[in-house]
């Protein structure tokens, strides 16, 4: 191999993004409160990162072809081991109040949920990639739906509220990608809206009447937009026996979402603390290792899902500005590299795996900052956790072989 | 190539570009808005969330007694506090603590109900803790987040009861007296005084309480005293000098308690000029037993006692003043040039007066025959004094009673003294009972201190210090004298001298023959206090004759009669005049503690790995 093949920007970002990341997780463990778990949390992701640099040098050997080949079988595999967590699957650390993990005679293995959201990457990219043109129906978006709509439904019954909706993102991310119109996504995307807004009578009613607007607008077609119609009112209804489908927690994490004063000691105050900690860093932040919140375990789950806060204290918005430029830079990169792929199945992985990136990046930073409702989802190279840090490695080896065919090719010049 | 040929993708890469600069910029603007534009507010939440104020209580200043002996000092004693961040956690932590040291659910209340007056601050669970509870406590820390053992300065009365009612105890202060600001400068968690010299003085004694600030936890377990947050270190209260001689004092309680165990009164010495000597209310409570927040068992038995042991029954007991008023008939008597010392009553005693339809009795039923002023005064002849009252008569009486301060109160710098009851005029008389309604037989008993007649001993033993000295009295006081005006008995120094011949004669031939203070030239007089159980008995006496050094009053409740109270008063006047300076080497001097506050023994969390 010619070392020139190698996508040296993405390693060298994905490098300072790990480091970052391990360094924050050794932080988080640093506090006056003892706790074990938390303490040797960085050498044990150290050891996870050894890992994953491995796979991934085993995942860039291997042929596109053959992953092209093997998806469904890839995805079958996810679906399968889903279903049986579903049915075995024990709780632990993070996530201890849902069923995830699949462990055998007390040895967790892993969260199958990320083998899942790479193989339902790789089944939409075979499928998308197999379509001369995109679809321009709904009837033409129905295998996409499926195809991540079975994980999406099955981790929603563990229940993982994140992971659902990284499924959500890789979807739409992939379907745009895939040249599907935006107009049709927000079609498709429209049902969801009528769930949200069926909250409030006045918003759903606006809604509501902009989607005919839309309709007519767009012309699409009769039968679609009597479907389209009729589900978005369904939804209205549903919206209220869904809501009470939802475990207590959930709820209480969208009212605290919209207001985190109304219940300060309890749902809220994950929210709270972790603005608090934030905002208490400041511009330059309270130094390295020495955030006050931090170290007195006032942040929830800080070395996992609010690593991100611990950031926020500890180097202040400079830090934050800095990693959050680091993550900007490497999404470029993989949007770059996603546009000069050799093949349609190749350029779909990749930004399959940017839309999947880039949505863990959103919600979990989101909600630290209380932009988004709080969802236990983690932060790619940064949160303490083996098969998210595997998966996020192996990704960023499928990336660099498709950089790398690319240049071998002459097509990076394009 | 189809859907995703590059020259397809322009668009779509334009977008997505856009939406991650979007993106990017909505997180930065978030994050900007909190750790820029809203720093000052999320630190401010930051330092409340974590920092916690521990009051630092100031030492109380001490209390010497006149030769520098110590009345009331701090040791170091041990406070065990509880930080909780809610009810709940306090609750459990207390449950745990209970199975390590008996607390009883009123006790447990009482911690909650601290804990919701100021649940930032750590709820007071035990004061004087000793060294091994305190080890026993820190070997269970691991169970007791939110644990604070703090070194604080303990008031000790090494002299337990003897000094109870000088002194007053003291205790925490109450939210009620926070908000009515009855304690200038005190704080939630001070210690103030509740009595005596104690509540008297409080405002010198007590000092200004510091503030500590600590770290806490999530679970509101403290982490470490906070450097960067300056504490206010207490300034100590100041020590006060009273006129009390203690060895007195104690001898008096020793006195008291070996020789009139059940009886209930009170005994008081003081100088001529008022310095009070000795303050003794019997019976007693221990003072010490306050510190630290009074157990629930003892507070109920002092306040359900019938025998009333928080009263201070010098100075807030009134008693019919009895047969030492008489001294203040024949005072008024001589003012008024009604007599004069060789006065003889138109009736001789026949052991009583007839008056009217009425006979009032003289306490001495075989009569006392014809006497003059000073044999009617060491007889204590009533008869005599009956008369003596008819012929200054009741509004001059009143008059002269009330410019001789025997409606007023006497003074004394503590506590809350009852105000003596004698009517300013007759309209008093009119007003209560009709015009009609009452007769001249009231000037009758008010002359031998009886009727409407109610005096506190204190009153009295301004009275009798004014006579024992040169007729002139000041206020009776402990540390400083607050009224300086002096009142003076009005009378000629032959006429002062002849009632000093009287009351030495009480003690060498007369009513209080028998209490043996002759060698010593006693003089005072005895009282019987009539009531509807058993009457009471008073002696007030001075000695030496020429020159008194001490005055020494004393009423014993249902006692019978003054001459079983005077040898007592006897002992106490001897032992003062007596000690030699020898017991006052003996006695401990000793150099108050000026403890400074320590917030110690915090809880250190493994740090290993920093």
């Amino acid at each position: 191999m010619r070392r020139d093949g190698l996508d040296r920007p993405l390693i060298l970002v994905a490098l300072a993004l790990t480091v970052f990341g391990v360094m924050m997780v050794y932080s988080a463990g640093q506090t006056d409160v003892p706790s074990v778990a938390a303490r040797g949390a960085w050498i044990r992701q150290l050891i996870w990162l050894a890992v994953g640099i491995v796979g991934a040098s085993i995942v860039f050997r291997v042929n596109f072809r053959i992953l092209e080949w093997a998806a469904p079988g890839l995805y079958i595999l996810g679906v399968v081991l889903l279903l049986v967590t579903l049915f075995v699957g024990t709780g632990a650390g993070t996530a201890a109040g849902s069923k995830s993990w699949l462990s055998i005679g007390g040895y967790r293995l892993g969260q199958p949920v990320e083998l899942a959201k790479l193989a339902t990457i790789f089944l939409l990219a075979r499928y998308l990639s197999s379509l001369r043109e995109p679809p321009r129906t709904l009837k033409g978006l129905l295998t996409p739906v499926v195809i991540a709509g079975v994980p999406l439904i099955l981790v929603m019954g563990q229940p993982d509220l994140g992971s659902a909706i990284v499924f959500i993102g890789i979807l739409f991310a992939m379907l745009f990608w895939a040249g599907v119109s935006p107009r049709l996504l927000l079609l498709l995307a429209s049902p969801a809206v009528s769930l949200l807004l069926a909250a409030d009578t006045r918003w759903w009613g606006a809604w509501m009447l902009l989607l005919f607007l839309l309709l007519v607008l767009w012309r699409a077609y009769v039968s679609e937009g009597v479907l389209i119609y009729l589900v978005n009112s369904a939804m209205g209804v549903l919206a209220i026996i869904l809501w009470n489908q939802l475990k207590p927690y959930q709820q209480n994490r969208l009212i605290t979402f919209l207001n985190p004063e109304s219940d300060p000691v309890h749902a809220g105050y994950q929210a709270i603390q972790s603005m608090v900690a934030i905002g208490s860093g400041g511009l330059l932040g309270t130094g390295f290792l020495n955030g006050p919140q931090k170290r007195l375990a006032y942040l929830p789950e800080q070395y996992t899902d609010f690593i991100f806060a611990v950031l926020g204290e500890e180097l202040g918005f400079v830090g934050v500005f800095a990693a959050l430029g680091l993550f900007l830079m490497f999404f470029w990169i993989l949007l770059r590299i996603a546009r000069r792929a050799t093949d349609p199945f190749s350029s779909l992985v990749v930004f399959g795996i940017l839309g999947l990136l880039f949505t863990h990046l959103f919600e979990n930073v989101g909600m630290t900052i209380n932009v988004m409702p709080i969802t236990g989802i983690p932060l790619p190279f940064f949160s303490y956790g083996g098969s998210f840090l595997l998966s996020c490695a192996l990704a960023v080896g499928l990336v660099l072989r498709v950089a790398w065919d690319s240049r071998l090719s002459g097509y990076a010049d394009v | 190539m189809s859907t995703v040929s590059a020259d397809r993708l322009r668009d779509r890469v334009t977008a997505v570009q856009g939406v991650m600069v979007l993106t990017f910029l909505l997180l930065a603007g978030a994050f900007f808005r909190a750790q820029v534009v809203g720093y000052e507010d999320y630190r401010l939440q930051s330092q409340k969330n974590r920092l916690r104020q521990v009051p630092l209580l100031a030492p109380r200043g001490a209390i010497l007694d006149r030769n520098n002996l110590v009345i009331a000092e701090n040791v170091p004693g041990y406070t065990v506090k509880l930080f909780a961040p809610s009810l709940d956690t306090l609750r459990a932590v207390l449950g745990r603590l209970r199975a390590l040291t008996p607390i009883d659910s009123a006790e447990v209340e009482m911690i909650v109900r601290r804990f919701r007056e100021a649940r930032y601050q750590p709820a007071l669970v035990f004061s004087g803790a000793d060294f091994a509870m305190v080890s026993k406590l820190e070997e269970h820390r691991f169970l007791l987040p939110g644990l604070v053992v703090q070194t604080e300065p303990r008031r000790l009365y090494s002299t337990h009861t003897a000094v109870a009612h000088l002194v007053g105890y003291v205790g925490e202060v109450s939210e009620d007296e926070l908000t009515r600001g009855r304690f200038p400068g005190s704080r939630l968690g001070s210690i103030v005084g509740r009595d005596g010299l104690e509540q008297q003085y409080d405002s010198i004694l007590r000092g200004v309480d510091g503030v500590q600030y600590t770290e806490v936890d999530a679970r509101g377990r403290m982490v470490r005293e906070q450097v960067s947050t300056p504490s206010l270190a207490p300034i100590a209260g100041m020590q006060i000098r009273t006129t009390i001689d203690l060895p007195l004092q104690e001898y008096i309680d020793s006195l008291w308690r070996a020789a009139l165990p059940d009886t209930r009164g009170a005994l008081m010495a003081m100088t001529p000029d008022g310095k009070i000597l000795a303050l003794y209310s019997a019976p007693a409570f221990d003072p010490n037993d306050f510190i630290g927040g009074i157990a629930a068992p003892t507070w109920l038995s002092l306040n359900t006692d019938p025998a009333k042991p928080l009263i201070n029954r010098a100075i807030r007991g009134t008693y019919p003043p009895a047969s030492p008023f008489k001294l203040a008939t024949a005072v008024i008597a001589l003012r008024r040039g009604v007599v004069d010392f060789t006065t003889h009553m138109p009736q001789p005693c026949r052991g009583g007066f007839q008056f009217g339809n009425r006979f009032f009795k003289c306490w001495r039923r075989e009569g006392h025959g014809s006497l003059d002023l000073t044999g009617a005064i060491a007889a204590s002849c009533d008869a005599y004094f009956y008369q003596l009252g008819l012929r200054i008569g009741l509004p001059s009486l009143l008059e002269e009673g009330n410019l001789l301060g025997f409606s007023e109160r006497s003074g004394i710098d503590v506590g809350s003294e009852s105000k003596p009851l004698l009517p300013a005029s007759v309209k008093y008389y009119n007003d209560r009972y009709g015009p009609r309604g009452w007769s001249n037989a009231a000037v009758l008993n008010l002359a031998i201190g009886q009727g409407e007649n109610n005096q506190s001993l204190v009153g009295m033993m301004r009275f009798y210090a004014a006579l024992a000295g040169n007729g002139t009295s000041a206020a009776p006081y402990l540390v400083r004298q607050h009224d300086s005006t002096t009142r003076s008995l009005g009378l000629t120094p032959v006429q002062l001298a002849g009632l000093k011949a009287a009351l030495c004669r009480v003690v060498q031939s007369g009513t209080a023959a028998g209490s043996g203070g002759r060698d010593l030239n006693v003089c005072g007089k005895t009282g019987t206090a009539q009531n509807s159980g058993k009457d009471h008995g008073w002696f007030i006496g001075y000695a030496p004759a020429d020159n008194p050094k001490i005055v020494v009053g004393s009423i014993m409740e249902s006692k019978e009669h003054g001459s079983s109270v005077a040898p007592y008063v006897v002992r106490v006047i001897r032992r003062f005049l007596t000690a030699s300076d020898s017991s006052l080497a003996k006695a401990r001097v000793r150099v108050p503690i000026q403890e400074d506050s320590i917030t110690g023994a915090l809880a250190k969390p493994d740090t290993a790995g920093r």
